[in-house]
């Protein structure tokens, strides 16, 4: 079994505040750049399937020269091994296509796993791209993996208030949630490791994909306004100020 | 010259400081307040590989270097100065004297279970009557036949009803001065040793400092560290090794007191806005930025130099002067800051205060290095080689 993890490299979501919309439109963020916070559990759901029903885990990313730092991380977290792929000027679509190019290219893939979505893109559109792409099934809001083998992946999905368990026949791409688990801390052996592992670089030619031009363009960026909230406190004995909060609740049409 | 972090190294500080902010201090104030040491700290930092992060490999440790000793006490003060401590002594007093001293036979049965966090160390040099004046302890250690008799009292031990293995300071020599001293390990469960703890602090409350009492505590050879008479440089040296960890953590302190005055001083407003508005308050904060660059810098530097196997008490001793009376100053502006919420313990920053003051006492007060600092300037002070340097980091023996 191979199990490949698509990860993203995002900002890290302490610094969103400060990204400008320019910056953000053009992409080039100055802020400090971490791995998805999804994609974690997704490295770490692949991981978990790895031990825990045999095979590897693989890691990719599509991204710039910043993303092979995301890919450090999750090869310290215990992936095997590593693949970047050049981000030619690609939509969700694009980066959908650009996946399953590798995924066609490596050839022995047998479960891609995602994060919910990303924490800069918010679309939650690649898993299902990819699966598109793939022709393969796709498994979203997945919370838990009951079986892995060569004729089925059984999870367990959270589709609104309900729980579904699932059999599906590999291969497959599942795009996992919070609740498979806590990503794992990275050991110092793999540190050592993938701070000194060579990761390859594979472009849209050498994948034989053709990219397709985006075709979502984001026409406006801006930040919400600022939110007038005001604090009201109510002082003197305690049925007075009782009266005067209930009063104000009604003025405010909460009551 | 590179004042960056390697990729390595930058990787070690994720994981270290994504451990201190999820795990370590919002567990601390609960500790803190009831003066309890969370001991549920220590088989989880022995898992990680942070009990001996610096230990080779092949004697159980995670086979890092130096400059991560610093990394992982700088992220760990961050959370709590009490969780560092345990780490300058378990690991930079007690296990890197190990290495550094120890024979083959001893760091299999000290070093090893000691790097994977199987057992804790402590350290013990302090006395009653003894603190900056080492020469002055009373301890001794009697021969008889194979073994030693050892009697006396330490006080102020970190860890000392926690550790399994103490490395302890005794006069074998009771008539000379410094070369009179032997180091010494004793185990938990000799007979005639025992320990308690100190319950009155300042600061540091959720460390456990405390005393050790030797009652005629027979000690084989075996447990000898060093030859007799060697055990102030023993002691020295491995002062040396955890001066540059609560340097590193004293940097911990500020970033951890300035992110906290930052925040307020953007938060609070005082005649219609934020104090981050007024330059005295301004002047505060550049001073910790400042300040926690420079304390940096120098465990840095102190680190490298362990790293190349170039002696750095001089380089070191700097390092910790300087960081600890920095964050000293850094914690007493972040409460000044806060005003009368600092001065309250439902804020943080008085913690930190509290137990920045302890670092500007152990391992060499304020006024030692100061005073060490003025030999090394008017020419009175040089190091002599010692029988058994820190081992440069080689990363092949390390990680083999
Ligand atoms: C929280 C905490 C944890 C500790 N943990 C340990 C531990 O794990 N192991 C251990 O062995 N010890 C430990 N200690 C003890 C610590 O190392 C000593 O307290 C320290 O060395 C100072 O010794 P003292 O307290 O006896 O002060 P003293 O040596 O009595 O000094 C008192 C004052 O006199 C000054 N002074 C002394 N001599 C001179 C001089 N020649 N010139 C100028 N000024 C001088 C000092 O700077 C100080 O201001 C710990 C202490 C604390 C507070």
């Amino acid at each position: 079994m191979r199990y490949l993890v698509c990860i993203k490299q995002t900002p890290d979501t302490a610094e969103l505040p400060k990204v400008k919309p320019e910056e953000a439109a053009s992409g080039e963020l100055s802020i400090q750049q971490v791995v998805n916070p999804w994609d974690e559990h997704a490295i770490e759901a692949a991981l978990q399937m790895a031990e825990n029903f045999g095979g590897l885990a693989s890691v990719i990313s599509v991204g710039g020269e910043k993303a092979i730092e995301a890919l450090r991380s999750a090869l310290a977290m215990g992936c095997k091994d590593a693949t970047l792929v050049e981000n030619a000027d690609a939509d969700a679509w694009g980066v959908a296509a650009l996946l399953a190019g590798a995924v066609n290219h490596m050839g022995d893939v047998n479960v891609v796993v995602t994060g919910q979505m990303t924490v800069d893109g918010n679309s939650g559109m690649v898993p299902v791209a990819v699966a598109r792409k793939l022709d393969w099934p796709v498994l979203t809001g997945v919370a838990k993996v009951l079986n892995v083998s060569e004729d089925a992946v059984e999870v367990e999905r959270v589709v609104g208030q309900a729980r579904h368990t699932v059999k599906v026949k590999p291969p497959v791409v599942l795009s996992v949630i919070k609740e498979i688990g806590e990503p794992r801390y990275p050991t110092f052996i793999n540190i050592r490791k993938a701070a000194r592992v060579k990761i390859p670089v594979l472009s849209a030619d050498d994948l034989g994909v053709t990219v397709p031009p985006p075709v979502v363009h984001l026409s406006n960026f801006r930040k919400p306004p600022a939110r007038d909230a005001h604090v009201q406190l109510f002082d003197g004995p305690a049925d007075e100020a009782a009266g005067a909060l209930i009063d104000a609740l009604l003025a405010e049409k909460v009551l | 010259m590179d004042f960056a972090l390697t990729t390595e190294h930058k990787m070690v500080q994720d994981m270290v400081r994504s451990f201190a902010e999820k795990e370590v201090r919002p567990i601390i104030p609960e500790y803190d307040e009831r003066h309890e040491y969370p001991r549920e700290l220590l088989p989880r930092m022995a898992e990680l590989g942070i009990m001996g992060i610096c230990i080779p490999v092949r004697y159980g440790g995670a086979g890092m270097d130096y400059i991560s000793l610093g990394i992982v006490s700088e992220a760990l003060e961050w959370a709590d100065a009490s969780v560092r401590e345990t780490i300058a002594v378990h690991l930079a007093l007690n296990a890197l004297a190990v290495f550094q001293w120890g024979t083959e036979e001893q760091k299999q049965r000290f070093l090893v279970p000691l790097a994977t966090g199987e057992k804790v160390g402590c350290y013990g040099l302090t006395e009653p009557a003894a603190g900056s004046d080492v020469a002055g302890l009373k301890s001794t250690a009697r021969r008889d036949g194979d073994d030693y008799i050892l009697n006396g009292e330490k006080m102020w031990i970190t860890l000392a009803d926690v550790a399994d293995y103490m490395l302890v300071f005794a006069k074998t020599d009771p008539e000379k001065k410094h070369r009179g001293i032997t180091a010494f390990m004793l185990e938990r469960g000799m007979k005639g040793l025992t320990t308690g703890t100190i319950e009155k602090k300042m600061g540091v409350w959720a460390s456990n400092t405390g005393w050790i009492n030797m009652d005629d505590v027979r000690v084989p050879k075996e447990n000898r560290i060093g030859e007799e008479g060697e055990g102030f440089k023993v002691a020295m040296s491995a002062l040396d090794n955890a001066r540059m960890t609560v340097a590193a953590g004293a940097a911990g302190t500020i970033r951890a007191v300035m992110e906290l005055s930052i925040k307020y001083a953007h938060e609070r407003q005082t005649f219609g806005q934020p104090i981050a508005n007024y330059q005295l308050v301004q002047q505060m904060i550049a001073k910790m930025a400042l300040n926690y660059d420079i304390a940096t810098m120098l465990w840095q530097r102190s680190a490298w130099l362990k790293n190349q196997g170039v002696r750095n008490t001089r380089e070191t001793s700097q390092a910790k002067w300087f960081a600890t009376e920095a964050a000293w100053q850094a914690a007493s502006d972040a409460v000044q800051i806060h005003g009368a919420y600092g001065f309250s313990s439902e804020y943080e920053v008085e913690r930190y205060l509290r137990n920045a003051k302890g670092a500007v006492i152990y391992e060499g007060t304020t006024q030692i290095h100061e005073l060490m600092q003025a030999r090394y300037a008017l020419g009175w002070r040089q190091d002599k080689p010692i029988r058994c340097e820190l081992p440069a980091y080689d990363p092949d023996f390390w990680q083999e």
